[in-house]
């Protein structure tokens, strides 16, 4: 298990997520190309090498999820938790990602070129999350630091109890959550978005459409006197 | 937990397989709650005036001959068939309210499952796997059906508290969730006239699209009072005389993966129940909106 272009072919109707799984776990280098991913859970779960690993379809729950130096692609929709904890490394799903995408994420980027549901980024801790379309509700709950970019919409409540993650979105906001507040977008915002979306290969977008949004710290900074603020 | 799954068929190959598509998207959910299983499936619609009842007996020694004749005598009982030995579907010759009515007065040993023209509905606290072995779900034909599998968290496991849950002629309701204002409101529904069988919280639910239906609200009107009126968490699939139709409660914590081809629409708590149906690969595949209500085919009361 030397060679660094060595490739392998998963047929996940034939062998099992687990040998899958395993086998990732044991390589130091390669390439994957997993077929038939049919929604199963766990798909390219707990890499810590930096492997190239392509699924081909679909994949269910909590996809890449743990994500160390692994660059994993779906070729696909991704189920809930996509990412979940990533520490570094890169996740890009081609189509949509269900709810709570990138949830808890330390490091590395995940790009979605589809829609992203709910919980998009929820508790985010230094990921930087890029998505093409919109995102759902409570997005970016709680999120501690990293970023957000949002090129379409975002539903109701985004930045709910926001920390210091920074969220930027082109299109509207259905709502924002307790303590999230519109800043100024200044130049040093615009080319941080601009290497966000070169980093996500998008390059039709302009990263001065965006607006961003922030945290208040009128609620982790509690002051009893506020709490009129957070009904 | 719990899992749900539905099929609409817009095409006649796809009905002649329905039930086998049912049945490998039901065990393929299985592990999202393997204490019970069910399905409505419709098809065979009998004429005007005439019902289909799906009746149940808890007592496996049940005398269905006796029943039947005594069902025959008051209503008429133009086809019978034997499901299980718990399980019998009768079509009789009145509709459905009067027919469900009567035999809940005279027969109190039985449960009416469901009354319909199209509806055939059948549960059991069994795993998914062994219900579509049992049923022959697998070698059913129909234009749609719903099923669920569940992990029981409000109420015992007992075939009564699995889904679906009747909720009007040609109508049942499946649920992903648990509801926590179900004792209140069914104080409320009970008040209204509206009768419970179990202490389950999906029964309140059915109970609450029933009542609302009764007062004049359409289907739709009647789930959207749900997001009003309910407090908890649910996917719904409501199973009609037409088609289905879906909600989610506004936080949607509970999943719902839809899929769409020129032959089918389908619906199942996770895209692995999907994934084996024909040309999943390239069907346009969503998660439905939370807080809105989808509806396929003419989503209305049957008759």
């Amino acid at each position: 298990m030397s060679a660094i272009e060595s490739l392998h072919d998963t047929d996940l109707a034939q062998t099992s997520v687990r040998e899958l799984n395993q086998a990732l776990h044991a390589a130091s280098a390669g390439r994957w190309q997993v077929a038939n991913p049919g929604g199963r859970h766990a798909i390219a779960a707990g890499l810590t090498a930096p492997l190239e690993v392509e699924i081909d379809g679909h994949a269910g729950y909590y996809c890449a999820g743990m994500n160390q130096l692994a660059t994993v692609r779906v070729h696909g929709n991704a189920g809930v938790g996509v990412a979940e904890n990533m520490m570094s490394g890169r996740v890009e799903v081609d189509g949509d990602a269900s709810q709570s995408a990138g949830a808890t994420a330390h490091g590395g980027l995940l790009v979605v070129h589809g829609n992203a549901s709910a919980r998009c980024g929820i508790s985010m801790k230094g990921v930087d999350i890029v998505v093409r379309g919109s995102v759902g509700h409570l997005s970016a709950f709680m999120a501690q630091t990293g970023r957000l970019v949002v090129c379409g919409d975002a539903g109701d409540s985004l930045g709910d109890s926001l920390y210091e993650a920074r969220l930027y979105v082109r299109g509207s906001v259905a709502s924002l959550g307790a303590d999230c507040v519109e800043k100024d977008l200044r130049e040093e915002h615009v080319t941080e978005i601009a290497a966000l979306l070169t980093a996500a290969g998008i390059d039709d977008v302009d990263p001065a459409t965006f607006r961003r949004y922030g945290s208040a710290r009128r609620l982790y900074t509690f002051d009893v006197d506020d709490a009129g603020s957070f009904a | 937990m719990c899992g749900i799954v539905g099929i609409f068929s817009k095409s006649p190959g796809l009905s002649e397989r329905l039930g086998e598509h049912l049945a490998r998207m039901l065990v393929q959910m299985g592990d999202r709650g393997p204490d019970s299983a069910g399905a409505a499936i419709y098809r065979d619609p009998v004429a005007q005036g005439a019902a289909k009842l799906s009746l149940y007996s808890a007592d496996d020694s049940v005398r269905w001959d006796e029943i039947e004749a005594a069902i025959g005598d008051a209503l008429g009982v133009s086809r019978s068939r034997p499901v299980t030995a718990r399980h019998r579907l009768v079509e009789v010759e009145a509709d459905p309210e009067p027919a469900q009515a009567w035999v809940e007065e005279h027969l109190p040993g039985l449960r009416v499952m469901s009354a319909g023209r199209t509806i055939e509905m059948f549960k059991e606290a069994v795993t998914p796997a062994r219900f579509v072995q049992e049923y022959g779900i697998a070698g059913m034909t129909g234009s749609h059906a719903i099923a669920h599998t569940r992990m029981a968290t409000e109420s015992r496991v007992t075939t009564q508290g699995s889904h679906p849950f009747s909720t009007g002629r040609d109508l049942c309701l499946v649920h992903n969730g648990s509801l926590s204002n179900h004792n209140r409101l069914r104080q409320e529904l009970r008040r209204e006239g509206i009768g419970f069988q179990t202490d389950n919280d999906t029964e309140v639910a059915a109970g609450y699209l029933t009542w609302r239906m009764r007062e004049g609200a359409t289907l739709e009107e009647a789930l959207e009072g749900c997001l009003e009126d309910l407090d908890g968490f649910y996917t719904f699939a409501v199973g009609t005389a037409d088609g289905f139709a879906v909600l989610r409660d506004p936080i949607a914590c509970k999943p719902a993966v839809m899929a769409e081809t020129d032959d089918y629409v389908a619906i199942a708590s996770e895209y692995r129940a999907l994934a084996d149906l024909p040309g999943a690969a390239d069907a346009e595949v969503w998660e439905p909106s939370p807080g809105v209500v989808y509806s396929w085919g003419a989503a209305v009361v049957g008759g």
